[in-house]
């Protein structure tokens, strides 16, 4: 660690937009990076007045001293962040947080990755590529133009399947058709999935038959992410775990994923309002 | 000269405006009312009230000052041992500690003691702080983790004694439970953030946003620094363990408290940070937090704000007051009840209770409280707060090598000097203690703070005869 500690300043390197609503940024985060294990994530605040938003992060770079997080622009706090610029400063980053993916030499191991979900794919498979495990990657969105991070994921996979709700690109249909075709004819050792719930769920479902070790790397609101607040609990294997300490990532044959979806549902209502206030006031700014 | 019987009054805001706003409800005395109040105090010259206060404040001494209207002089004097003086003044529970032992009291209401600590401390803070004069440094680095008031008080005293301190808080401010758990109503975090001001003017350095066990280990600390504190404090939240508990609409504590103090969810949506706002609001649990929670629902709009508690009101753990102030807001009690099942499908929609007795003493000296078999009874609920206490965080212990920790998770400490069984590496408050008061973690971290002097000046010297 650094022997002078300063205040840390996190400013925003590069952005880009990948999608119509997936932006990526590039942040300026030298401790974190030099920490960070693939499967960790980040809790961000962007001002005075931000919430703490967990993000899981694409990449990170301890020589450049950067980490790289995608986002959907969806939410208040989201849409914020998506109309930063480069320049701008985060007030808070925190992490890496969370307990890092088990990497180990497993065989065949299969990555699914749903709409965002796709990004924290990246630092697990390359991790895993350097472990000698064939790689295959299965990414999915509704639409061919929702889709990103293909060439990155290609460059650390043995083989790569896209598929897209409206056959826009690759295969037509799920991420877990997919699968279950290479479930019937491969030998899979392991499969991580990460992406919405009902993904994630339905991933799992695939594999029990096939009594295939599935990983689900879960998206549970958080606050403060040390396991003080309890707010990111899901039960496991009829256990209460908190995501941001126990997890996020968990055994996918053993998630309630009925109750995590219900508790992801938790702010509905206030998102909508504080999102219709928000586009009020920016509405107002022009 | 006939001594007043009765302490001077307090002025508070009304009940029925300040359940509308998050403003202080206490609101202090005013010089005069200082002045009466002080000197009531008989100035005894065993001075009982000092055995009573974990960090030695000279109580008689300062209560003179204040008879005498030499206020600063008072609040310095405060100072030589207290470090956090308007906040003490304010949550300390005065009743258990120095004003139970005021001789006063014995006969007539004893001397509000903490009134007038809180007198002095606020007006200092109104006037702007002095500068305090830099110690000489004596070379040495402290790492402190957790900037709650273990972490506080022990940082501003190694920091008095020359000492660079670097104090780490895992979240966007410092404070700890200060900041994040105790209401604004009750301690306004303008108080917390000018007395963490009045620390750092001390020349510690805070660094927010690092979780120690995740940044940096607690052995990376120690290649950095001569010794480390940790008073990362009771940050694990209990739950009932009964079926339904993890729907959603049901809080911890701590989150509860949380989103409405640390993220200022209740400015929701001019803040981004969301809060449920119940109708009928259930907190679980009879201690104090239990009561801000009960408290803060009702600003946050409830129409009905409920305390569940197993046992009777004589056996909460709450302070006096606090019960009192809750009950004046419209906070009602149902007693005597345990819960045994949340129900609901989508989210929580009421809980189910079982009807309690008492019986005999338990190991705590209150009385057990038994389920009466077959009385159940539901409550209509669309929120609920579980407010039955919290563990230590386990973040650290977990992850750090040669720490022992006690079978209930705190870090095992010698009482006297707050040592761990890791070399360097000292800790106080909730962690090493379980769930205690703010004014025990500051004694805490007093001791802490000159053992860790000792052990790194000794270090010193043994490396010079060496």
């Amino acid at each position: 660690m650094r022997a002078n500690v300063v205040t840390f300043l996190h400013k925003i390197l590069r952005k880009d937009t990948l999608t119509s609503d997936a932006n990526l940024l590039v942040v300026e985060a030298p401790e974190i990076a030099k920490k960070c294990k693939p499967g960790q994530f980040i809790i961000l605040r962007i001002d005075e007045r931000g919430e703490r938003i967990p993000l899981s992060l694409a990449d990170y770079d301890p020589k450049k001293g950067t980490i790289t997080t995608i986002f959907l622009a969806t939410g208040k706090t989201t849409q914020k962040l998506a109309s930063m610029s480069e320049g701008d400063f985060i007030a808070n980053v925190a992490g890496p947080l969370g307990t890092p993916s088990d990497i180990d030499h497993f065989g065949h191991v299969v990555l699914c990755g749903g709409g965002l979900g796709i990004a924290p794919l990246y630092p697990i498979a390359k991790a895993l590529k350097n472990m000698r495990n064939k790689i295959t990657v299965i990414i999915g969105a509704r639409s061919k133009n929702l889709l990103f991070y293909e060439d990155e994921l290609k460059s650390v996979s043995d083989q790569l399947y896209v598929t897209t709700d409206d056959g826009t690109k690759g295969k037509k249909g799920f991420v877990t058709d997919q699968l279950q075709e290479l479930l019937a004819r491969e030998k899979i050792d392991r499969v991580v999935a990460i992406g919405p719930a009902i993904m994630m769920k339905s991933v799992a479902d695939a594999t029990r038959p096939y009594g295939v070790r599935t990983v689900v790397s879960l998206n549970s609101i958080m606050v403060d992410g040390t396991g003080m607040c309890g707010a990111c609990r899901v039960e496991v294997g009829g256990e209460t775990k908190f995501t941001c300490v126990d997890g996020p990532e968990f055994d996918a044959h053993l998630v309630d994923f009925g109750l995590l979806m219900k508790r992801l549902n938790t702010y509905l209502a206030e998102e909508k309002r504080a999102k219709e206030l928000c586009n009020k006031t920016s509405m107002g700014a022009h | 000269m006939v001594v007043r019987k009765t302490t001077v009054p307090m002025s508070q805001q009304d009940p029925d405006a300040r359940i509308r706003n998050f403003d202080e409800v206490a609101l202090g005395y005013s010089a005069e009312q200082a002045v009466e109040e002080a000197k009531r105090c008989l100035q005894c010259k065993d001075r009982p009230c000092v055995s009573g206060c974990p960090v030695e404040v000279d109580i008689p001494a300062f209560i003179r000052l204040i008879a005498e209207k030499r206020f600063t002089e008072a609040i310095r004097k405060i100072k030589e041992t207290n470090n956090l003086p308007a906040i003490c003044g304010r949550v300390c529970p005065q009743e258990e500690q120095c004003t139970k032992h005021c001789t006063l009291g014995k006969k007539f209401e004893p001397v509000a003691i903490g009134r007038l600590e809180r007198f002095v401390a606020d007006l200092e803070l109104e006037n702007g702080l002095p500068p305090v004069p830099r110690a000489k440094p004596s070379g040495k680095k402290v790492a402190v983790v957790g900037s709650g008031p273990a972490g506080l008080t022990a940082a501003a005293d190694l920091a008095k004694l020359g000492h660079e301190v670097v104090l780490f808080e895992a979240l966007h401010k410092a404070g700890g439970v200060l900041m994040y758990g105790i209401p604004n109503f009750r301690l306004p975090k303008e108080v917390v953030r000018a007395e963490v001001g009045y620390v750092m003017s001390l020349g510690v350095k805070l660094e927010t946003d690092v979780v120690i066990g995740k940044l940096y280990s607690v052995d990376e600390l120690l290649e950095c620094f001569d010794a480390v504190f940790i008073g990362t404090g009771a940050g694990l939240p209990h739950f009932i363990g009964i079926p339904g508990e993890n729907l959603p609409g049901i809080y911890s504590a701590n989150e509860f408290l949380i989103r409405a103090n640390l993220m200022k969810a209740y400015l929701f949506p001019e803040y981004d940070t969301p809060i449920k706002v119940g109708r009928r609001v259930v907190t679980v649990g009879g201690g104090n937090v239990a009561m801000d929670a009960a408290r803060t629902a009702l600003r946050l709009g409830a129409e009905e704000s409920l305390i569940l508690y197993r046992r009777t009101e004589s056996e909460m753990p709450a302070r006096i007051e606090e019960v009192k102030r809750a009950k004046e807001e419209g906070v009602k009690f149902q007693l005597l009840s345990q819960p045994v099942k949340i129900l609901g499908s989508d989210c929580v929609q009421a809980i189910e209770c079982i009807r309690m007795k008492l019986g005999e003493p338990d190991e705590s000296g209150r009385r057990r409280p038994v389920p009466v078999k077959g009385s159940n009874f539901v409550l209509d609920t669309d929120l609920i707060v579980v407010a039955i206490g919290q563990g230590p965080n386990p973040l650290i212990p977990k992850c750090t090598p040669c720490l022992k920790t006690n079978s209930n998770g705190t870090i095992q400490v010698d009482e006297g000097t707050c040592m761990t069984s890791k070399g360097g590496v000292f800790a106080g408050g909730d962690i090493a203690t379980g769930e205690a008061t703010v004014i025990q973690a500051m004694s805490a971290g007093k001791r802490a703070a000159e053992s860790i002097h000792e052990y790194i000046t000794r270090k010193d010297r043994k490396a010079t005869s060496s």
